[in-house]
């Protein structure tokens, strides 16, 4: 199994991640990897950490100490956002975020700005390179749009969207920074049983066209059944990483969710 | 030495007067995160309001201290009512209006105020009677009026009677709640519109005091005095970092020493190459300085940035 | 069917061409219809006008496009003006040639504009509004003072006899003769002025629907988000002042070359704040919008001036209220009550995407 490519599987690797807000840890020693082509979950209760090291996967917020890198390049120490998705990790929020006042094509074109180039000399003469790159992105952004399954009239504006239109709109517009891991921050949190299942599908055939996906999630059921490695968080600590199935039973999880000891058998406790 | 000593204490008085006026900023920028531009005309108001009432009891044969009283509380309860009023018309049907509407309405109320105020007051500048013997006392070689004893007294009483208010009340218990988290002190019974209410009456109480305190150390009033007391204690605010009322106080104080010593030895400094009329751009570049490296102002807090 | 439509479209685009054609002609003519019904004084409230749509738009890039609160714009005019003043007058003894200074001052704006937004550009909101505010009151206390030791701006004074814009021989200081009709200097400036307006509002429009102004909107609608979507938000930003600045300087220029005279009076926060009113009053984000706040607070002050007098006379028979004071009331009182009736300003730059969606629509049908 040690061929040279083994060096290369891992997409993101994390090893000895702490941050600390004032006196109290958010995240202490976290070291996980994500390997190329996979979904990976990260679960975990309330306040154990999980937003905020999506946060410092997408340079919101530095890690105190520990190494970060990604896609074999190192992002230790004071990252900016925008690198970071320049690097090619876009994300999504919880509480969505969109640029509410621009229509729905808008949003993803914006998406576009750190693969396009046209500055304030292309916008003022509108010669043949702006005008060929305005054209693409506006295509581009048309097909990911009816690949998330909006259908609406593009010129929509984002805030008239419906909540679940939003939520993809949302993955839309992270599809367009072409993103190698795409991170998403409860995508079905406030869904209905029929978006979610939409929304699980459209997941799946973003990771076939190769992207790495990676989730935070509440509903366990979700995320067990849709990813292929799942890491556990638990007051800023990692307290277990494993597939779904191992997951499942594993004491430490089933602590970490239902309290202290467990009383009813492990594996039912979790899947009802 | 009794140079410096004079700056500081003439830096302790006008800071002290920016403090209380800094606080109406602050407090209604910590409530409805709304830069208040109308409150700086509140001030010249409560002098004005102090001004008229002086001049009509001023040959009634009243002690003068009773005279300042009666003036002081007209003052107040006149400038409470125009906050309140202000509130009411030009800030309350734009809470959830987009960001800089409000902005302009308060430019609206401010440009209406300080016209309405000379047309009943005229356009000249009017002499402050002192009503307070004009006693000074010599402080190891700096001189301070009694006036300034009392400007300086009743500012750090009415600070810490707010400080007081703020957190040892049912109300001020209730103003920190809907400056936390509005939607949530509504759910948890508090009435939002009677406290914004009261956070205007409040601020506009500390302007009209402050108002006749500077009246009263310059002897002068004038309608155009509201705007520039009122940039520099919009400054002040910014300056202790907004919506913080310690930092509203501190940052008023500040500014004062700040100012006088500024105008005091910004010759020595450049090598007599500016003169005292630089004392607004030391302000501020003071103030600028410490935003840079302090964002979020003095004793702001620093706010993490919430995905 | 297709045909119908074609043919529409086509006759629509002829609706167009006629519409601009005329709009032209207006335009040309309105120095003209105006001398004639108001009075000189009006084509020259109406240079004024148009410095001021100048000012605005250049604002709007700031505050409408990128969200960014800016209440010392005003210096950049100021740095615009001084700049021309400097270079084009006694007062150093420079009298560089117009198309040379004009452009330097634009330039020189936008240097400040940058050395201005580089350091204060990571603030939020309402910070960079006092820091903004600050830096105007700087500059201005700088003009007013750096008269001495060395005598640069003539302090409070000012700098007058400014050159005249000129082209060659052709001073647009002085009153021609061409084509059997008469151009007095007010009529000259208007050309040159509604020339640089409208190039600001093709810029506008231009930047608006582009990649740069995507971005711009994307930072005003939600920072953080636009940042994680890999826009460098500290240099979209910087580039939203430095465009901004640069109308302002420009303006600054024209309003020199045209007033003959400036003093750091023109400058103050009075005037930026004037000019931010247009702004939101219009709508802001919106050109139209813009166009229509900036003609609105030009024209309505000077409407009032004329007017509150006389309509004193006439209901009271004498002059109760000092009309200078009367007129800037009833303009506060406008500016409350028009912000009161329609938050979003008097023509929202939603409403523009509203008409799209509805274009749109139909297209679809």
């Amino acid at each position: 199994m040690t061929t040279p490519l083994e060096l290369d599987i891992n997409l993101l690797e994390l090893s000895g991640v702490a941050k600390r807000f004032g006196g109290l840890s958010a995240l202490s020693d976290i070291s996980l990897h994500i390997r190329r082509g996979e979904i990976y979950g990260l679960i975990g209760p309330n306040g154990a950490g999980k937003t905020t090291l999506f946060n410092i996967l997408t340079g919101l917020y530095q890690a105190d100490s520990g190494r970060f890198t990604f896609n074999n390049m190192e992002y230790s120490g004071r990252c900016k956002p925008h690198v970071l998705a320049q690097a090619g990790i876009a994300r999504t929020f919880q509480n969505i975020r969109l640029f509410a006042n621009m229509t729905a094509l808008e949003n993803v074109m914006v998406g576009r700005h750190l693969r396009t180039s046209s500055g304030i000399w292309g916008a003022l003469t509108r010669n043949a390179t702006a005008r060929a790159e305005e054209h693409a992105i506006v295509q581009h952004a048309r097909a990911l749009l009816s690949y998330v399954g909006i259908d609406r009239p593009h010129q929509t504006l984002a805030k008239n969207l419906s909540y679940g239109e939003q939520r993809r709109l949302e993955i839309a517009r992270a599809l367009a920074t072409d993103p190698k891991l795409l991170a998403l921050d409860e995508p079905a949190a406030g869904m209905n049983a029929t978006e979610t299942e939409n929304l699980k599908e459209l997941l799946l055939s973003i990771r076939a066209s190769g992207i790495t996906v990676l989730l935070i999630e509440h509903d366990v059921k979700f995320i067990l059944g849709l990813c292929d490695r799942v890491a556990v968080l638990d007051y800023g600590k990692k307290i277990a990483e494993d597939v779904p199935e191992k997951i499942r039973c594993d004491p430490a999880v089933i602590t970490a969710y239902l309290g202290t000891e467990p009383i009813i058998p492990a594996q039912a406790g979790i899947q009802s | 030495m009794d140079t410096l000593l004079q700056q500081i204490v003439n830096g302790f008085v006008q800071g002290s007067v920016y403090a209380m006026v800094a606080l109406g900023y602050t407090m209604v920028y910590g409530i409805l995160g709304l830069i208040n531009f109308a409150h700086g005309e509140v001030v010249m108001v409560g002098a004005m309001v102090a001004l008229s009432v002086i001049q009509l009891l001023i040959d009634s044969g009243f002690p003068p201290l009773l005279i300042l009283l009666i003036s002081l509380i007209i003052s107040v309860v006149v400038c409470m009512a125009l906050g309140y009023g202000i509130e009411r018309i030009a800030y309350r049907p734009l809470r959830n209006a987009p960001r800089l509407a409000p902005l302009i309405t308060a430019i609206g109320v401010s440009i209406v105020l300080q016209n309405l105020a000379m047309m009943f007051w005229g356009r000249e500048y009017h002499a402050f009677p002192s009503l307070l013997p004009n006693n000074s006392h010599m402080l190891s070689g700096a001189i301070i009026t009694e006036v300034q004893i009392l400007i300086v007294l009743i500012a750090l009483g009415m600070m810490g009677g707010l400080l007081l208010l703020m957190h040892r009340t049912r109300l001020g218990r209730a103003m920190r709640a809907v400056a936390e988290n509005p939607s949530a002190a509504v759910l948890m019974g508090v009435n939002i519109n009677v406290v914004i209410a009261v956070t205007f009456m409040l601020g506009s109480a500390l302007a009209a005091v402050a108002g006749i305190m500077v009246s009263a150390n310059y002897g002068i009033v004038h309608y155009y005095m509201g705007s520039i007391l009122g940039l520099k204690a919009f400054t002040a605010a910014v300056l202790g970092g907004i919506g913080n009322m310690r930092g509203a106080m501190v940052g008023g104080l500040l500014l004062g020493l700040i100012e006088s010593l500024g105008a005091g030895y910004i010759g020595d400094l450049s090598g007599g190459f500016l003169g005292s009329h630089y004392q607004d751009v030391f302000a501020f570049f003071v103030l600028i300085s410490v935003l840079i490296f302090r964002p979020s102002g003095l004793l702001g807090e620093r706010v993490a940035e919430r995905a | 069917m297709r045909n119908a439509l074609k043919h529409l479209s086509s006759k629509g685009k002829r609706g167009a061409w006629i519409a601009f054609v005329m709009l032209a002609i207006v335009l040309l003519a309105l120095p003209f219809f105006t001398e004639e019904l108001f009075g000189r004084g009006w084509v020259r409230i109406m240079d004024f006008a148009l410095l001021y749509i100048m000012l605005a738009l250049g604002l709007n890039i700031v505050v409408g496009y990128a969200g960014l609160l800016d209440l010392g714009y005003i210096a950049f005019f100021a740095v615009g003006a001084y700049c021309y003043a400097l270079l084009g007058s006694p007062q150093l003894g420079l009298h560089l040639p117009f198309w040379i200074i004009l452009p330097l001052g634009a330039l020189l704006a936008c240097l400040f504009g940058v050395l201005l937004g580089a350091p204060t550009l990571r603030l939020r909101g309402d910070y960079l509004a006092i820091v903004t505010l600050g830096f105007g009151e700087i500059i201005r206390i700088f003009l007013n003072n750096l008269n001495a030791p060395i005598n640069i701006t003539n302090g409070p004074q000012g700098i007058s006899m400014i050159d005249p814009i000129r082209f060659g021989e052709f001073s647009l200081g002085n009153t021609h003769e061409l084509l059997g009709l008469t151009f007095p200097s007010v009529h000259l400036h208007y050309y040159l002025f509604l020339f640089f307006t409208l190039l600001v509002i093709f810029i506008s429009l231009r930047l608006e629907d582009s990649r740069i102004g995507r971005a711009w909107m994307a930072i005003r609608e939600d920072e953080v988000a636009a940042e994680a979507m890999g826009i460098n938000t500290r240099n979209i930003k910087l580039l939203a002042f430095a465009m901004g600045a640069t109308f302002g300087g420009l303006a600054g220029g024209l309003f020199a070359g045209f007033q003959g005279f400036v003093s750091p009076e023109s400058f103050g926060l009075t005037e930026s704040i004037s000019v931010l009113c247009m702004v939101v009053l219009g709508g802001m984000g919106n050109i139209n919008g813009v166009l229509l706040g900036s003609m609105l607070l030009v024209v309505l002050p000077e409407a009032l001036r004329h007017g509150s007098g006389p309509a004193q006379q006439l209901l009271f028979g004498k002059t109760l209220i000092d009309p200078e004071s009367l007129r800037m009331l009833l303009f506060g009182l406008a500016l409350i009550t028009v912000m009161l009736w329609r938050p979003a300003g008097l023509w929202p730059s939603n409403q523009r995407r509203r008409e799209l969606v509805a274009e749109n629509d139909a297209a679809q049908l």
